[in-house]
């Protein structure tokens, strides 16, 4: 009985933590798929103690649920692979080999992901150095993974030689970015092209690969908000936030309701940012010009309005482990409506453009689809599962923050091309106008951070004044905030989907590790299954509409 | 008269391929060109490590058009004194032609049914 | 000498340098247009109004490092930026882009050189500027540029046949390939505009040349976006600058002919000698009516997103040309009737 070989198995809230004997990890895996309809694998990834030890977090089918496994490795770091049983797998088990050299028997193509293929050792173990530098500078020829998966497509053919032949079919391999208008300069997409029909691709991504999650193991938690700053940073305050409230569901903590309200506010209002950023570029990669300044004007407002409030404009670190760093400015609500009113007039200026033109139709409808089971397949979270009308949103299915207060829709699409995946942005903007309006209207009065002077700093004249103000501006710099020993998931629909953090924590001021679940790798790991029988104009409209980011996704 | 014409055309030519000449000499301007294998390699997306270049065969799939091309381009050769010249043909003239176009746009469907009008 | 050679010779240069330094004002006005589209503000740095941007350009231009990719067909590399620029040149010769004007008691007719098939010399010589993107794209060794090359090829051949069907059957009104002849029929005012009687050719033939131009929404060959500049990938300094002085011209020769061929050209002159338009009034509705067309390629451009290459032959092989024949053999009708 599979249900057995789960162990210590207990429920708090929505999420059951368990663990298992490593050799039973398909025999699990596939009964919690199976018969308690965990239909999502959202994280794979491994803890450098002794033994090692490995953690799987599933999701629901009605994405309320989440379960969090672990098990110990032997001294070979060697489990079964979950490719046969989870798409997302592919990506996630190869960075976990890649960052833990964790071996996974039965993957099919185990090979580095985030760093190069040249590097040695595996920097998120406790024994590599964070201050050793690696130089790589050979390309990754991806030549072979791409001729395999052709060959599993029936395109090319395996001669007695070893070498490929595409009989009297002309394949054209072309790189299809780094540095591509495209691509970011961070996405590297090679295809097979025959004229201009992708028959086949492959990805390398880790272009903007800067060891996050070391740098996280060196720092204090308040010094690590920055850092997630960078991670999506079209959105960097929906990324604090993340962080933050990871953090202080681990102390046990909760905002006063004015905090809360502000974070509120501020996601969505990233939320609202973010979408112009994904929606401008595009429409640019669609051939649509105008609609960028449309849409990147009232975006600058918008900065305007985040630079007053945080001093920058758009790596803000605002958040603090308990708290933000102050309270709103004065007639902050004069300047919101502002930003609001240059949004709403920015959008509806686009969506006249757009809405009727049959060229814009053309391009985006039935293009870059992606069908409901391979939302779930890969993971997919945020507009991009909603607009294959997967109705994946966290503020409706685990609510957080008041969400379940706040009077506003998800968005959902019906096919999951190109078309809906920008249509459900535009909406998305919209609710997240109706949001900020209700949160303008509600917000309370009072403190915006915690008061416990163990997590958050005393207040100047204090620190100056009295001798415990002192030592405890002293020890929060030196030491940080203390988290004791625990490990947690927690995660917020931020802009591009669900983003997560999973923390552990070792009683010190520095966390043991973590690991960021971000929306954008998840979305990329599907990505060339989905431009794949398409042309290169859809591929582009394709990459636009899914909003990669590069930063989040190599972290 | 016609030699006049023909060397008016001759200077007509000398300026027309003159001036875009002259302007490519402009590039002796400019700084004398340096070399590195990066610099002088094809462009595709800062990857050094390509495979296959552009010189290889490229399939041709929907550039089948170009073929088509050729019998409507003809189509509209043949038409074009015939439409100047209209008025002086009349009702028989136009009979002609019409079954002229009639053809050729038989001609179309037929292609167009053949699928050659496809290209995803 | 000859008079004449002395009278063309200065014509030609005078077009030359117009329509050279029209290609320079030409990006100049569109960028400021597009920006005015956009709200911002275009070029304002260089000098008052940014004007000085286009001197700016040209120094950037001229002052560029040479290079050529080690694999390209250096020779066909080089030579295939002077087709473009040469046909755009060349085609001008045939459009009388003035009516005729008398100075110093010499009357000059307002046309290079006046051929008695000037409309199809044109045509002709814009199908041969096609060659330029086709062996740019092909010499340049780049595989980005090859797929330009394969779609500029695709559908400038496509809206070619386009362009010559749908001019057929203002021809048959006219019964002349002279442009002299077509517009002179249109002669008299606003009614006689060739548009009425034959509104489906004129949006066929705009629409062509929207696309012979490779003009958005058919500007695929070069999307930046997808193919990274398509054909001219691998060009720079005034290799690039020819290509778009070129690209420039054939805009402005297509303005020109739409003008003349459907909206009467210099038609509303001031005096009509021998049937011809005479007078400056006729030249400045010209200008205006150029003027029109160039702000409507750029108010395209501004407004809509480009087209697939499918989409594109979808359109002119199974829209447009059908249209076209449909257009001629009504008018073939009507004209019998």
């Amino acid at each position: 009985m599979a249900e057995a070989l789960l162990l210590h198995a207990h429920k708090i809230d929505h999420t059951t933590r368990a663990t298992f004997a490593p050799q039973h990890l398909i025999e699990v895996l596939t009964y919690l798929k199976k018969t308690l309809h965990f239909d999502q694998l959202l994280d794979v990834t491994a803890i450098d103690e002794k033994p090692m030890k490995m953690v799987y977090i599933l999701r629901s089918h009605d994405f309320i649920d989440s379960y969090i496994l672990t098990t110990s490795l032997d001294e070979t770091h060697t489990i079964d692979s979950a490719t046969s049983l989870f798409e997302s797998a592919h990506w996630l088990e190869r960075e976990t080999y890649d960052q833990y050299g964790v071996h996974f028997v039965g993957h099919p193509n185990l090979t580095r992901i985030l760093n190069h293929e040249g590097f040695v050792g595996h920097p998120l173990r406790k024994d590599y150095p964070i201050a050793q530098g690696q130089m790589c500078h050979e390309t990754l020829d991806l030549l072979p993974q791409l001729q395999a998966r052709l060959e599993s497509k029936g395109i090319l053919t395996r001669q007695s030689d070893g070498t490929y032949s595409s009989g009297s079919r002309d394949i054209m391999y072309l790189n299809l970015g780094p540095s591509h208008p495209a691509s970011h300069g961070t996405i590297r997409t090679f295809v097979a092209l025959e004229g201009e029909t992708i028959v086949g691709a492959v990805n390398e991504i880790g272009y903007l690969h800067r060891g996050f999650e070391k740098s996280c193991e060196n720092h204090t938690y308040n010094q690590i908000i920055p850092y997630t700053d960078r991670l999506n940073y079209c959105s960097s305050l929906a990324n604090n936030v993340a962080f933050a409230k990871t953090i202080e569901e681990m102390l046990g903590v909760t905002l006063p309701d004015r905090g809360i309200f502000i974070r509120v506010m501020l996601i969505e209002l990233s939320r609202i940012i973010d979408h112009l950023v994904c929606l401008g570029a595009n429409l640019v990669d669609l051939g649509a010009l105008t609609n960028y300044w449309y849409l990147f004007n009232p975006r600058e407002t918008a900065y305007d309005f985040l630079t007053k409030l945080t001093g920058a404009r758009l790596t803000n670190s605002y958040m603090r482990v308990g708290g933000m760093a102050h309270d709103l400015f004065v007639g902050w609500e004069e300047e919101m409506k502002r930003v609001l009113a240059d949004v709403e007039q920015g959008m509806g200026d686009t969506l006249k453009l757009i809405e009727h033109n049959r060229i814009f139709h053309d391009r985006t409808q039935n293009v870059g689809i992606l069908t409901p089971q391979r939302v779930r397949d890969f993971a997919i979270s945020g507009p991009n599962a909603r607009a294959s009308g997967v109705p994946y949103d966290m503020r409706k299915t685990a609510p957080y923050y008041y969400y379940e207060s706040f009077d506003f829709d998800t968005v959902l699409g019906s096919v999951g091309d190109v078309y809906d995946r920008m249509m459900v942005r535009f909406e998305e903007i919209r609710q997240s106008i109706r949001i900020i309006r209700q949160i303008m209207a509600r917000i309370p009065s009072g403190a915006v951070s915690i008061d416990d002077h163990r997590i958050v700093l005393p207040p100047k004249p204090s620190v100056y004044d009295s001798i415990e103000g002192t030592i405890n501006h002293f020890k929060l710099i030196i030491d940080g905030v203390r988290v004791s020993a625990q490990s947690h998931y927690s995660a917020i629909e931020a802009v591009n989907g669900e983003l997560g953090f999973f923390v552990v924590s070792n009683g010190s001021g520095t966390p043991a590790k973590v690991k960021v679940k971000a929306p954008s790798f998840t979305a990329m790991s599907a990505y060339a299954s989905m431009i794949e029988g398409g042309q290169i104009a859809d591929a582009i409209a394709t990459l636009g509409s899914i909003n990669i980011i590069a930063g989040e996704m190599d972290r | 008269m016609q030699s006049s014409l023909l060397l008016a055309s001759a200077s007509v030519a000398l300026i027309a391929i003159g001036v875009p000449l002259l302007l490519h000499l402009t590039k002796f301007l400019g700084p004398k060109p340096t070399h590195s294998t990066a610099k002088d390699a094809p462009y595709e997306s800062g990857i050094t490590h390509l495979v296959g270049d552009a010189n290889e065969r490229f399939s041709v799939k929907y550039y089948l058009v170009a073929i088509i091309f050729v019998l409507f381009d003809i189509e509209v050769v043949f038409m074009l004194p015939w439409a100047v010249n209209l008025r002086e043909l009349g009702l028989f003239g136009i009979m002609e032609m019409f079954t002229f176009v009639g053809l050729l746009v038989a001609g179309l469907l037929y292609v167009y049914r053949k699928g050659a009008l496809r290209w995803s | 000498m000859d008079a004449i050679i002395i009278e063309t010779l200065i014509k030609i240069v005078v077009v030359v340098l117009i329509f050279s330094a029209l290609g320079g004002f030409g990006t100049y006005f569109e960028r400021k247009i597009l920006a005015f589209l956009q709200r911002r503000w275009g070029p304002n740095i260089v000098g008052p109004f940014g004007l000085l941007q286009i001197i700016a350009d040209g120094i950037k231009l001229f002052t560029k490092e040479d290079i050529i990719p080690i694999n390209a067909e250096r020779g066909i590399f080089i030579f295939s930026t002077l087709i473009i620029a040469v046909a755009a040149f060349t085609a001008f010769v045939a459009i009388p882009i003035y009516p005729q004007f008398t100075v110093f008691g010499y009357t000059v007719r307002p046309i290079v050189i006046d051929v008695n098939v000037g409309l199809l010399f044109v045509m002709g010589v814009m199908a041969v500027g096609m060659y330029s993107p086709l062996l740019a794209g092909m010499s340049s060794g780049n595989k980005w540029s090859l797929l330009g090359a394969a779609r500029a090829v695709v559908a400038l051949l496509s809206f070619e046949v386009i362009t010559g069907l749908s001019i057929l059957a203002p021809l048959m009104l006219v019964g002349s390939l002279s442009l002299i002849d077509i517009n002179a029929y249109q002669m008299g005012g606003i009614d006689n505009w060739m548009v009425w009687q034959q509104p489906i050719a004129f949006v066929l033939f705009l629409i062509a040349g929207f696309a012979e131009t490779n003009r958005k929404p058919f500007d695929l060959s070069e999307q930046d976006a997808e193919i990274i500049g398509g054909y001219h990938t691998e060009y720079s300094g005034m290799k690039y600058g020819l290509m778009m002085i070129g690209e420039y011209a054939n805009m402005f020769v297509v303005a020109f002919l739409v003008s003349i061929i459907f909206l009467g050209g210099y038609g509303e002159a001031g005096s009509i000698v021998n049937g011809e338009a005479v007078g400056a009034w006729g030249g400045i509705w010209l200008i205006l009516k150029v003027a029109f067309f160039f702000i409507l390629f750029v108010w395209v451009r501004a407004a809509w997103p480009h087209i697939r290459p499918d989409q594109l032959m979808w359109l002119a092989w199974k829209v447009l040309m059908p249209l076209a024949v449909v257009n001629i053999v009504i008018t073939g009708i009507v004209m019998m009737a």
